[in-house]
């Protein structure tokens, strides 16, 4: 008997609670499930429509910025206006394709460069005694303690022109003038990686510990050297971890907005900035709809296509 | 009978707000860093009104909050091309002068520069006024070019000029109605223009020195010029000088210098409207009233260093701040300012899109 089946036998409210919910058709169970159904339903899917209707209207100087999408006329019309123009605008626009084009790049190697820091340290952490590897994994936890927009803000005093990493390298003589590090890709790059990395760690980490030494002793045994042996059973095995790992660095990377605003240049062309262009300078709203419904829209497709690829996994291992 | 009954409810509706007593609140939504510090206590003091004093750093944030309406403010302060915008927009309630007794203290040149965008004056008054020109490091300039003329555009628009300055760091605000206008009028041309061959042309221009372009920032540079990280940004006159006051606070040996260039800079305002679904609308009037006695702006134009709009104020004010000509421009450099409006939607969209193309250096 569990806790809620002793609950519900020996409390009358609790019993009286069920016997009223399940008249109304609905079992304890069924609203554990609806729970997360309903969030995402008031939290995503409302909210997405909205937005939507949006990007479907007409851009006016008004208040609220946009022509109302359905209208009653004096004579009993009901007008419904679906104004396609912002998509068809931007597709017809180099600049909007640019940037989605320019957010995946720079998601795609900062995940990429994620992977390969955090693959060994993830593995160390799985592979070192229990007592080293709680506070390595606390060590990992730690900077979230701190904002992020500070931590951000922080590489900006690292970096800039006479910023902390200059003037050592020029204190030690190994550069005469500074390099401009700030406002360049590469500050963009550091960025993402650097707060993004522990969403890479923990995923891989949850994996590689469940990794069982017989195997890797029947692996060296068979006489397969140590890189042979993690070729052909801790990579495959930690595929799952790779690719947890690497949704979570890419999708939330691809959206950025804060680390392309500070750290990044002019030229660093990312959606999100273009999103915060369109909605602020331009006052377009309708445009910047749709350029965030179109970014939804491309994410969920390498969305799909990696859990897939991750179930097909799951089937193989069982 | 009918109609007399609507009529009676319409005028008892109307006569309700006048008749209930407005609850002692104001909220007001001004720039950071524009107030003197006792001008608010102050007003509550003589007023027994409690003031919910919040700040924003960007005309589009209180755009946006307007836009979407109910922001819950009772006084705004958006710049003159944004204000003409909103006021089409219908965000704005036309101001009852008969609760502002001090508009008489205005003055009426500044007041007829705000008309462009606010035609007869009915919505908004000046609260700050300044220029948007050059601001920078008097030692990092002369180190790299003796005799470089400083008090010209062609410090940052002649590509042979400007690229002296690339490696210490020239930087714009990313305004692009702002910038334009100022290319505009460099090359003789009407900065008010919307038609496509002169932004081509401006475009043209900004493109020439865009490799010596550091970054496009509304806010940044103030810090940067501070700290001597940049050394020549196109910026707000106020802006340049808190850099100015920041470097010398610091004491980092970087002298900042505001231009207002020769061939002519943007005038801009700030002004102080009331939204129509204001919730205090009386008491956003006794504000703005009492902004606008002498002595209560002219410590605020002490403490921010901004010219105001109040013709009453001037002889109150510190001659440090009225005495100096990037503040308040001597009669022959006001000649050659000029206010910019804003654009229509068609000419906005071709202004992004060639802004866009000069940021990202395309």
């Amino acid at each position: 008997m569990t806790l809620m089946d002793s609950l519900a036998a020996d409390s009358r409210p609790w019993a009286f609670l069920r016997r009223l919910l399940a008249k109304a058709g609905l079992s304890g169970r069924g609203l554990v499930i609806a729970a997360p159904m309903l969030w995402l339903l008031v939290f995503f899917l409302v909210p997405f429509l909205v937005v939507t209707k949006i990007a479907l209207s007409e851009l006016v100087i008004a208040s609220p910025p946009y022509a109302p999408m359905i209208e009653w006329t004096k004579g009993g019309e009901l007008i419904v206006k679906l104004n396609f123009g912002n998509f068809q605008f931007l597709f017809s626009e180099p600049l909007y394709l640019n940037a989605y084009l320019g957010s995946i790049k720079f998601a795609a190697i900062s995940t990429l460069i994620a992977l390969l820091i955090a693959y060994p340290m993830a593995y160390l952490i799985a592979r070192s005694g229990e007592r080293t590897r709680n506070v390595l994994l606390m060590l990992v936890i730690l900077p979230f303690w701190t904002s992020f927009l500070l931590r951000v803000y922080a590489w900006i005093g690292f970096l800039k022109g006479n910023g902390v990493v200059n003037n050592v390298l020029m204190s030690v003589g190994i550069i005469h003038d500074p390099i401009v590090m700030l406002q360049t890709d590469f500050a963009v790059y550091l960025g993402i990686v650097y707060t993004y990395l522990p969403f890479m760690i923990l995923p891989l980490y949850a994996n590689l510990v469940k990794l069982e030494d017989d195997l890797l002793e029947a692996s060296a045994d068979l006489g397969a050297r140590p890189f042979m042996t993690f070729l052909t059973i801790t990579l495959p095995l930690s595929l799952p971890g790779i690719i947890a790992g690497s949704m979570l660095v890419f999708i939330p990377a691809v959206g950025e907005f804060v680390i392309p605003a500070l750290l990044g240049g002019p030229d660093t062309l990312m959606i999100g900035r273009i999103l915060w262009d369109e909605f602020f300078s331009n006052r377009d709203w309708p445009v910047a709809s749709s350029v965030a419904i179109i970014m939804v829209v491309a994410l969920v497709f390498p969305i799909m296509i990696m859990r897939s690829a991750q179930d097909r996994m799951e089937e193989k291992a069982k | 009978m009918k109609q007399v009954l609507a009529l009676a409810v319409g005028m008892s509706i109307l006569a309700i707000p006048a008749l209930a007593q407005e609850e002692p609140v104001l909220n007001i939504y001004n720039w950071s860093d524009y107030i003197a510090e006792d001008t608010i206590s102050n007003f509550e003091a003589q007023t027994g009104i409690k003031v919910n004093y919040d700040v924003f750093d960007g005309n589009e944030v209180l755009e946006a909050k307007m836009l979407t309406g109910s922001s819950g403010y009772d006084v705004v302060v958006p710049t003159n091309n944004f204000l003409e915008r909103q006021i089409q927009a219908g965000i704005y309630m036309e101001l009852d002068a008969s609760k502002l007794p001090n508009l008489k203290n205005m003055d009426p040149a500044i007041m007829t520069t705000l008309a462009i965008s606010d035609p007869g004056n009915t919505h908004a008054i000046v609260y700050m006024w300044g220029t948007t020109g050059m601001g920078y490091s008097a030692k990092a300039i002369a180190e790299r070019m003796p005799d470089a003329p400083s008090d010209s555009w062609d410090m940052i628009f002649d590509p042979e000029i400007a690229k002296n300055f690339a490696d210490c760091g020239i930087t714009m605000l990313d305004a692009p109605a702002e910038v334009m206008s100022a290319a505009l009028n460099y090359l003789g041309l009407d900065p008010l223009s919307e038609d496509e061959g002169d932004l081509q042309k401006a475009t043209d221009l900004v493109l020439s020195v865009r490799p010596y372009i550091r970054y496009f920032h509304s806010s940044q540079y103030i810090s940067d010029l501070a700290n001597g990280d940049i050394c020549l940004s196109l910026g707000w006159s106020g802006d340049i000088f808190i850099a100015q006051a920041r470097a010398v606070e610091a004491a980092n040996g970087v002298e900042v210098v505001y231009v207002i260039p020769k061939e002519g800079a943007q005038v801009w305002t700030d002004n102080m409207a009331i939204p129509k679904d204001a919730p205090h609308p009386d008491n956003a009037h006794k504000f703005i009233n009492y902004i606008m006695e002498p002595e209560v702006v002219a410590a605020i134009s002490d403490y921010v260093f901004y010219a105001n709009g109040n013709a009453a104020s001037t002889p109150l004010i510190d001659p440090a701040v009225t005495g100096d000509p990037a503040i308040y421009p001597p009669d022959d450099v006001k000649a050659k300012l000029f206010a910019i409006k804003s654009h229509s939607p068609a000419y906005d969209r071709l202004l992004t899109r060639a802004w866009t193309r000069i940021k990202t250096g395309q």
